[in-house]
């Protein structure tokens, strides 16, 4: 469904500068017909996750090649290939690093039966009172200043929330952030700066516990940053004739051209004024609808300013707009050759599963640091894992408080967020407790938006403890059935849904994320769980997420048909690795092992 | 740096890899001349890479007429006889890859590769040869090599399903990130000459087997046309092979004859092997140009049958002195 942008151009060969804006799927097309006009090749513009993508279209192939930006939609996908019998070839790239891997129903794991890991999110507290990164520093400006400002004003924002007490919304807080009848630009603006820069600083300092281990922040107030007159400093607006809104930017408008260099305090302030200006000024009509957009350059000048504002005031770095629009943006960052080198692994795998070599699939790793001399390292796939949802039929544990929760947080924080179940059926036995679709009459609406509301104990069919529930996706074709356990208290901060779900494995965080992953009341940058703070859904993140590169782990047993394999079989190569033919008689070809302790035991308890 | 500044256009485009190398790596792309000689279906997945990547710019040398064989697996030369007609392949690849980025000067250079001299090269900071013989290879290299201004220079061929990229880099000083910091680094190469000369028995005995089995069948071949080279060469590679294996002390059935027997016949590159390791060379052009990131040393090596991109250090254990 995505259309051609400049920024696609470094990489995306079969499209030219002309085609900026034009359909990717139309466009490749045509490209690829000039240099093999015999070759069928339909292309649809629409969203992969679209209904008319069902099962049986999907059946229509003998291999599907991926090349998405989202885990949603690779989810997605990979539940339709399963649910069809179609192999499917992944694949990932992002910077130096990438991957290939092959997908057989029945043969090797699925794409979920390693759970890849979700966008990151921060704690509330993190992003409103207590930030120790930059990257905080931009989910405050863009959630929850921009938001604020710009966007829907009803929509639930935590900009006042104290660390110490629950949001004080009154309504002498809400007038802060509204521009007063005959309030003047200027005037409105330095109020706004002096208030999240500076009041809400000082009250936020005032709590003694929190500052107890950490370095209190410093009110940063407009007159001490800018002491001058601003419609002297500014004057610029009222003279730009740019008509065209698009072009409108703070930068031009104070001569700041290079979005590489960092700002002073006193130029992100500059910068933060005049964007806001600008915003009133020439875009007004948009105001109360807007949602951050990274290729919206007056936004990511208003997001860089006030991130780097606050950077200051905690004592954090601040970083240029480049910078901050990658961090904002959830920009990332590609290459030509890296997607050439993936794109050439796909076809090799597409060939292998169209010749159904079933012994030569690979999951292959295109490293940046060579490794064991390689830059390209194959691995064999491993066997389906049995605890996975998706492919096999294991079901889940919940453990959550059934006098307490409702089915609501239930449909959300599980079965939405976690299992990426978006228009699920849900069934206690034969009875149906919630559902979604155009076929519905409004009384069937009526009493799921009833049931939704209950406890789940308190559901005309109740579930409690030992329940078991299913859930489904008629077009994925997924069925999962979930055992319910009553459980009375929940950690509030390790568990702060108030529900666990096991036998799907966490996946672990990132390498350099030292927030807590499983953090569940958190901001997600981009929009993601379940929270207020949410202002996009996660699957509208494009450029979005990570693509999830994984270095190979070596932990599970590759792909041999018949082999009891032990770690030993691996290790000394001396395994029933067939006759050769074209393989060469090399001892140690294939699997490559890493030495991980971690692995091997998790190895030993899935062989038993 | 110099002070020059990205035009806004390049740092819309170049957006997505300026996040990956920075502004500077950037600038140093902008500035620099690539030649290329030989333009089979990974030389063209080469060019398309660093076209797109944003050098300064780019001089191709192919004198050959199209024929299907060259269509069959090179993209940038279409199917179609009203396009191609009349013109040599170098002629087609520089009409299409112009289109890739109009910011890149891309041309076409005619004549006998060997016949230039060392100031034609002086013009470029990196040059790459493919089809052609090991004595051309080896006179190119030594060229290079006699310059004051460091060229890199490299070798690219692939065959069958198999690709072998050479890279030499003279004295190479570049920068790397270690965790939070960024390390000086430097890495000296052997000529082309002093690599293939290095006796098989002092490289290690895993030493990937395509680098023997390639340097066969190009002895084989020398003196010959390019894809001159047939199975009914095949008892010879074969009787060369032995020979070769007796005198650098190393086991004949250490390189498999059913290796060399794909190498022989499979003359035509097989497309995503050029994808591959056409994107493996243009990663490591723009690391010798950008003196960013590790660059391999000295061998590159893939095979569609195990799926491994191996690197060998073929180098004499000695230091050299340069």
């Amino acid at each position: 469904m995505d259309t051609i942008e400049v920024s696609n151009l470094n990489r995306q060969f079969l499209f030219r500068q002309s085609h900026v804006g034009q359909s990717k799927a139309k466009v490749a097309r045509d490209a690829v017909l000039k240099f093999r006009p015999q070759m069928s090749i339909t292309a649809h513009h629409a969203n992969v996750k679209d209904p008319k993508f069902n099962v049986e279209f999907f059946k229509q192939f003998n291999v599907v090649l991926n090349g998405l930006d989202n885990l949603d939609a690779r989810r997605h996908v990979n539940r339709l290939c399963l649910a069809a019998d179609v192999p499917l070839v992944e694949s990932g790239t992002t910077g130096f690093l990438g991957q290939v891997t092959v997908h057989v129903k029945g043969k090797t794991e699925c794409y979920e039966c390693q759970p890849k890991p979700a966008p990151k999110t921060y704690p509330v507290c993190t992003i409103t009172s207590t930030p120790s990164k930059f990257v905080h520093c931009i989910v405050w400006a863009k959630d929850l200043l921009f938001a604020k400002l710009f966007g829907d004003r009803n929509q639930e924002n935590d900009l006042n929330v104290r660390s110490s007490d629950a949001a004080s919304s009154s309504d002498h807080a809400e007038d802060v952030f509204v521009r007063r009848k005959d309030e003047d630009i200027d005037p409105y603006g330095r109020r706004i700066y002096d208030h999240v820069f500076g009041y809400n600083i000082e009250v936020a300092s005032s709590n003694e516990e929190t500052w107890k281990n950490r370095n209190r922040p410093k009110p940063i107030y407009s007159a001490d940053v800018m002491p001058e007159n601003l419609t002297e400093q500014n004057g610029n607006v009222a003279k730009n004739c740019v008509v065209d809104t698009s072009s409108v930017s703070a930068m031009a408008s104070l001569g700041l051209k290079n979005p590489q260099d960092t700002w002073t305090l006193l130029e992100s302030s500059r910068i933060f004024l005049e964007a806001l200006k600008l915003f009133f000024a020439k875009r007004e009509k948009e105001i109360g609808n807007l949602s951050f957009d990274k290729d919206d350059q007056l936004a990511v000048e208003f997001v860089t300013a006030a991130a780097n504002i606050r950077a200051a005031s905690f004592g954090i770095s601040l970083h240029s707009l480049f910078e901050a629009k990658g961090i904002a943006g959830n920009i990332v960052h590609a290459v030509a050759t890296t997607n050439a080198i993936i794109a050439g692994l796909i076809v090799i795998e597409a060939i292998k599963v169209l010749l159904k070599d079933t012994d030569k699939y690979r999951m292959t790793y295109c490293l940046e640091h060579i490794t064991k001399k390689m830059l390209l390292m194959p691995v064999e796939p491993y066997e389906p894992n049995k605890s996975c949802y998706v492919c096999s039929e294991t079901p889940l544990s919940l453990e959550i408080n059934t006098s307490r929760s409702k089915l609501r947080d239930f449909v959300e924080k599980i079965v939405k967020a976690k299992l990426g179940i978006n228009f699920p059926l849900i069934m206690h036995g034969s009875n149906l407790l919630y559902e979604v679709g155009d076929d519905l009459d409004e009384v069937e609406v009526a009493n799921y938006a009833a049931n939704l509301e209950k406890v789940l104990s308190q559901l005309p069919s109740p579930v409690t403890n030992g329940t078991m529930l299913t859930v489904e996706d008629l077009q994925q074709e997924l069925t999962c059935n979930i055992n319910i356990k009553h459980r009375e208290e929940f950690d509030e901060e390790k568990e702060p849904d108030g529900m666990l779900l096991s036998g799907w494995t966490q996946a672990p965080p990132a390498k350099d994320d030292k927030q807590s992953m499983n953090d569940k009341q958190s901001i997600g940058n981009g929009g993601d769980s379940s929270n207020a703070l949410q202002t996009e859904p996660a699957d509208a993140v494009k450029d979005g997420e990570m693509e999830e590169i994984s270095e190979p782990s070596g932990k599970k047993r590759k792909l041999s048909e018949g082999s009891k394999a032990s770690i030993l079989d691996a290790t000394d190569g001396t395994r029933n690795h067939k006759e050769v033919e074209k393989l060469d008689d090399d001892d140690d070809d294939d699997v490559v092992m890493f030495d991980d302790l971690d692995s091997m035991t998790n190895k030993k308890k899935r062989l038993q | 740096m110099d002070g020059e500044e990205l035009t806004e256009q390049e740092t819309a485009l170049y957006d997505r890899q300026i996040r990956v190398w920075g502004a500077d790596a950037q600038r140093r792309l902008s500035k620099s001349h690539i030649l290329v000689c030989g333009m089979k279906g990974t030389v063209a997945e080469f060019c398309k890479n660093i076209v797109l990547a944003g050098v300064g710019s780019l001089t191709l040398m192919d004198d050959r007429v199209v024929t299907e064989e060259a269509w069959s697996a090179n993209f940038l030369i279409p199917p179609d006889e009203n396009v191609y007609g009349g013109k040599t392949i170098a002629e087609v690849c520089c009409d299409s890859l112009k289109d890739f980025n109009p910011m890149v000067r891309v041309s076409v250079e005619k004549g006998d590769l060997s016949s230039l001299d060392g100031e034609f090269y002086d013009k470029f900071d990196v040059v790459v040869v493919s089809c052609c013989s090991v004595t051309t290879k080896k006179l190119i290299n030594e060229k290079c090599r006699k310059l004051s201004k460091r060229v890199a220079f490299y070798t690219v061929d692939c065959r069958d399903s198999c690709g072998e990229i050479f890279v030499d880099l003279q004295n190479h000083k570049y920068s790397k990130q270690k965790i939070e910091e960024t390390i000086e680094c430097q890495l000296q190469y052997p000529s082309f000459e002093e690599a293939i000369s290095v006796p098989w028995r002092a490289l290690p005995r895993k030493a990937s087997k395509l680098y023997f089995a390639l340097r066969g069948v190009f002895e084989e071949a020398e003196g010959r046309s390019p894809g001159e080279i047939s199975i009914a060469d095949l008892p010879a590679v074969l009787k060369l092979k032995k020979e070769l294996c007796e005198a650098n002390a190393l086991n004949a059935s250490h390189v498999t004859d059913s290796l060399l027997e794909r190498l022989i016949i499979g003359t035509r590159e097989f497309p995503p092997v050029c994808a591959v390791v056409g994107g493996i060379l243009g990663q490591e052009v723009i690391k010798a140009i950008s003196c960013k990131g590790e660059p391999l040393k000295n061998f590159f090596f893939f095979d569609v049958m195990d799926g491994k991109g191996v690197v060998e250090d073929v180098s004499n254990p000695k230091k050299e002195s340069k």
